[in-house]
């Protein structure tokens, strides 16, 4: 009886200790990664068009739902907003609201949880598949580096589009705080935008927006590639990693969001 | 898909792309009047600042002229010492008071300038000479209940 829940004690532990040191050979793996990725970017670079059919089908093919969804969301932030600061007699700051809102945190973060869901799984099934099918290693024999050849471009367009997407989407939500709140609630335009641009500034929300968006954009981009290249080379395997990918990227926008407001906004 | 057609929608895509932060940064932000061309630094000395911060508005007459740049304490005084950037386009007396204001009830503190009718200008680097503190709610509280507290018994009737 003792025995039994020692020995049991035991297995837990030695459960715990396996789950560690996989998770950290897969985050080795994949630190591994992201350098060969880096080190076959000069050779797919000079393919560029690789890239920039990447940048087609992961950024361009998302303006839609980015677009939508930004607008919706500018939208709700202003009936939200307007019904909060209307409480207070200040229904002028709604732009202010919507803006900073936008612009430092629901811009890049809800873009970059879009762009994951959107584009990083499907980056990760095709990557996957072809592991899948063995065409990977087929580009290997034929002496074509399927990192440069694949996988650099698909990271470098997810690089490149992100930024781009999450810029798109703060200012289309701009917009539609502006719909409801200057046209269909009746919020004076002036005093709307006057006070967004008396209190937004360029290099503290814009720019810290971007640079956000920017490394939201390598995290999601450098997953999705990695779990596509390391997937179990079957039909559950690939799906498995589908998942993985829009629950790491979900996980990872969310805590690097925190690291770098933290850093970015401390409120002097 | 062509390469020429997929050249021009993913082209398409970055110009959108490039345009929203354009946009971002001149209708959303204020790249143009938030940085003044040319400024100099003027400071305050004041008993207490309130909820005043780096980066607040100095306005003179409800327009903003400056920004705060810095906020310390004098070591010797345990006075607030508060530099602040004016565009150089404006230049106050030399007796200009300088107070801690609020905007609206709830609304940040800036820092107001009124101007005096000395023929002399403040010159870089000089210190308002006339300064109004913030108004500390907590103070102001603390006054009420200390006058009410002593009024006298009969007083009150």
């Amino acid at each position: 009886m003792r025995k039994g829940v020692f020995s049991a004690v035991i297995e837990l532990i030695r459960a715990i200790g396996h789950y560690v040191n996989d998770a950290l050979q897969t985050l080795g793996f994949a630190a591994r990664f992201l350098v060969m990725i880096l080190v076959y970017s000069g050779q797919s670079f000079r393919r560029f068009h690789l890239t920039i059919r990447e940048i087609y089908f992961s950024g361009f093919q998302s303006l839609l739902i980015i677009l939508v969804s930004g607008l919706f969301i500018g939208m709700v932030l202003g009936m939200q907003g307007y019904e909060t600061l209307q409480r207070y007699g200040s229904s002028e700051a709604l732009g202010v609201l919507v803006a900073l809102s936008l612009t430092r945190e629901l811009g890049p973060v809800v873009a970059a949880l879009l762009f994951a869901s959107r584009a990083g799984s499907s980056i990760t099934a095709e990557i996957g598949l072809m592991k899948a099918t063995e065409q990977l290693t087929a580009m290997d024999m034929m002496a074509v580096n399927p990192i440069a050849r694949v996988v650099a471009p698909r990271f470098w367009g997810g690089v490149i589009s992100m930024p781009l997407l999450a810029a798109l989407f703060s200012a289309i939500g701009v917009f539609g705080g502006y719909l409801v709140g200057v046209v269909l609630i009746g919020v004076d335009e002036g005093a709307f935008w006057s006070q967004m641009q008396g209190s937004v500034d360029f290099d503290l929300d814009i720019v810290n927006g971007i640079i956000k968006s920017f490394v939201f954009g390598i995290a999601v981009s450098l997953i999705a590639v990695f779990e596509g290249y390391d997937a179990v080379p079957t039909a559950e395997g690939v799906s498995g990693s589908i998942k993985r990918t829009v629950v790491y990227s979900a996980l990872a926008i969310l805590a690097l969001d925190l690291v770098l407001t933290s850093f970015m906004f401390r409120g002097v | 898909m062509s390469r020429k057609l997929l050249d021009l929608w993913v082209g398409f895509f970055v110009v959108l792309g490039f345009a929203a932060v354009l946009f971002l940064a001149l209708r959303v932000g204020n790249v143009s009047s938030a940085n003044f061309a040319e400024t100099y630094l003027l400071s305050a000395r004041f008993d207490n600042i309130g909820g005043l911060k780096v980066r607040g508005p100095v306005k003179s007459a409800g327009v903003v002229i400056g920004r705060v740049t810095e906020i310390h304490i004098d070591p010797q005084s345990y006075e607030a010492v508060v530099a602040m950037k004016i565009d150089s386009r404006y230049q106050f007396p030399k007796d200009t008071f300088a107070s801690i204001l609020t905007a609206g009830l709830l609304g940040e503190q800036y820092i107001g300038l009124d101007a005096g009718g000395d023929e002399k200008m403040l010159n870089p680097g000089d210190s308002f000479a006339k300064t109004q503190s913030a108004v500390v709610l907590e103070k102001l509280i603390g006054q009420f209940m200390f006058s009410k507290a002593s009024e006298t018994p009969g007083d009150s009737k």
